[in-house]
């Protein structure tokens, strides 16, 4: 469990990223946090590692406030994914990329061997085992950070922006990775800007907006009220957007899935109102 | 003529063993807003390297078959020239930030074209303003986030005018409000000033209702090329693993299950509304 406490960050610089932040993320919850440029996001998930101490107010991780343990012992339990991937690769092979944490962990290196294939094979890397992590494409690059830190296995899994430069099929995977992580009961949470994806998945919505949170609540809530996304420079996802345009001929404003859509739009067929 | 044509188009990188790019044959007609989609890795930004002659004077490697760019030959001319005609806004922003400040590196093109100091000024506050970054000119581009990159890399771009416009995902760090002001001005400048587009991306949900010509990319292959509704509708488009808009794909499940709404495949969810209101109606 994360327990987020009044937390405020002020960085070096004198920049305010955190004005006052307070939240639970219970065991085996799917979270995304969306918001604009700037507005604090992943200010807020680099204190859940510990990577970031907060400036006033607590975080606790497991009950255990981050300032009383090392990085290195969170990183075992909060895996954490980079926006962009080059910040953490630098092995010369892929393999050794992903090899390169579980070595650290003190694993023996016959678990080594199997967790790496496990997660080559997981992400369709294992045609790039030897090749080297920087002559791979952006979106591929992007999996072998997610690979190198899933090997662990941590408890909790930070992704920030996991969709970006990922085609459909990708993030399609991703997803239905993403969903059997929480079915083995990980609390997995995203920051992200893509909202499609987000109304595919469904999660809980955590809106942030200059370093405060203004939303909290069900994806479908929450990516259908045009109001408080704007507040945050998000798009309602394209499903709702037609919904929420055709509210006077009395649809239901929440949808956000295409066959939850098809659905309704049946119905009304049935209703004799559409042929 | 077109403004970018290529004939069998092949291209392999120094030290790779098989050709990134292979065979490809695509016309971009002067005006166009073209959009070029398909699997990561399918060969979408090698393409675009070749319309600057990045490749092949940059990247080395063999380059096959004819390419012609604003009617120059990129194989005898070198990327300074064609940059002239040419902008080129890359993936990652921070491989083309290089400056100690915003409004230097958005200048700096201008410079390099030998552009009156006033004149310059005037197109760097134009693109500054357009990008919604006038208030950091005087931050370092280093210094800033991934989506505020972003937007001093299409700024600089945006400041040369250039004929020919190539943006390779250029709004992936930006949140999906600030994305669609960008597009919306790229669109402007396309249909104002009659800028070539070619765009670069995964997002057509976003991006989808701007184009009139979209090519489709897969392992180094143009699979289709076309109009965007003919080819979204497909189903061969899907097949690929392009992510059709939702209000596309909503017209197609709605097709089969025999509710007809018009012939004309929508791509925003502006068009689909429409065609669902008129259907009530009817």
């Amino acid at each position: 469990m994360i327990e987020v406490e009044d937390v405020y960050f002020t960085y070096p610089n004198g920049v305010e990223a955190l004005k006052g932040i307070s939240l639970k993320i219970k065991n085996g919850e799917f979270v995304a946090i969306m918001g604009q440029n700037g507005a604090g996001k992943t200010t807020l998930v680099k204190h859940f590692n510990g990577l970031l101490k907060p400036t006033k107010g607590k975080v606790l991780v497991d009950g255990v406030e981050t300032t009383k343990v090392s990085v290195a012992t969170l990183a075992r339990k909060v895996g954490f994914v980079f926006q962009n991937p080059d910040t953490q690769l630098f092995s010369e092979t892929v393999e050794d990329e992903v090899a390169f944490a579980l070595k650290n962990f003190g694993f023996k290196e016959n678990v080594i061997k199997k967790r790496v294939s496990w997660a080559l094979n997981l992400l369709g890397l294992t045609q790039y085992r030897k090749t080297s992590p920087f002559m791979l494409s952006g979106g591929e690059r992007k999996r072998v950070a997610l690979a190198s830190v899933l090997a662990w296995n941590p408890k909790i899994l930070i992704l920030d922006e996991p969709t970006i430069g990922q085609d459909y099929q990708q993030k399609e995977k991703l997803r239905q990775f993403i969903l059997q992580l929480k079915a083995q009961r990980k609390t997995i949470i995203i920051v992200t800007h893509d909202v499609e994806f987000v109304a595919e998945c469904n999660p809980r919505v955590i809106l942030m907006r200059e370093g405060k949170i203004v939303a909290d609540g069900k994806a479908r809530e929450i990516l259908t009220t045009p109001e408080i996304l704007n507040q945050a420079s998000i798009v309602p996802p394209q499903i709702a957007q037609i919904f929420l345009q055709l509210s006077d001929l009395s649809f239901p404003k929440n949808v956000i899935d295409i066959y939850e859509a098809r659905e309704i739009l049946l119905k009304t067929v049935r209703e004799g109102k559409l042929k | 003529m077109a403004i970018i044509q290529t004939e069998n188009l092949t291209y392999t990188y120094p030290s790779a063993t098989k050709p990134s790019i292979r065979d490809i044959s695509i016309k971009i007609e002067k005006g166009e807003f073209v959009l070029i989609t398909g699997p990561s890795g399918c060969g979408k930004t090698t393409l675009c390297r070749c319309f600057n002659g990045l490749i092949p004077h940059f990247y080395q490697g063999e380059l096959k078959g004819k390419i012609t760019v604003v009617g120059l030959n990129v194989l005898e001319h070198p990327t300074y020239e064609l940059a002239k005609h040419v902008g080129l806004v890359f993936q990652n922003p921070e491989n083309q930030l290089f400056a100690l400040s915003v409004e230097k590196d958005v200048a700096f093109g201008l410079e390099n074209l030998g552009v009156p100091k006033e004149e310059m000024w005037k197109r760097v506050n134009w693109a500054l303003n357009l990008t919604g970054i006038y208030d950091l000119r005087e931050r370092a581009p280093h210094e800033l986030s991934g989506g505020q990159q972003q937007r001093v890399a299409i700024a600089s771009v945006l400041a040369m005018q250039p004929e020919v416009l190539v943006l390779d995902e250029p709004t992936s760090f930006l949140d999906p409000l600030t994305a669609k002001k960008i597009f919306e001005v790229i669109y402007e400048l396309n249909r104002k000033l009659g800028i070539t587009v070619v765009l670069v991306e995964h997002r057509l949900d976003l991006t989808a209702h701007y184009t009139n010509h979209i090519i489709i990319m897969n392992e180094g292959k143009v699979v289709l090329d076309g109009d965007p509704r003919e080819i979204l509708g497909s189903e061969e488009a899907r097949l690929i693993g392009v992510g059709i808009p939702k209000a596309t794909r909503l017209y197609q499940i709605l097709k089969k299950d025999n509710i007809k709404l018009g012939n004309k495949i929508p791509l925003s969810s502006e068009e689909m509304a429409a065609l669902l209101r008129e259907a009530i109606k009817a």
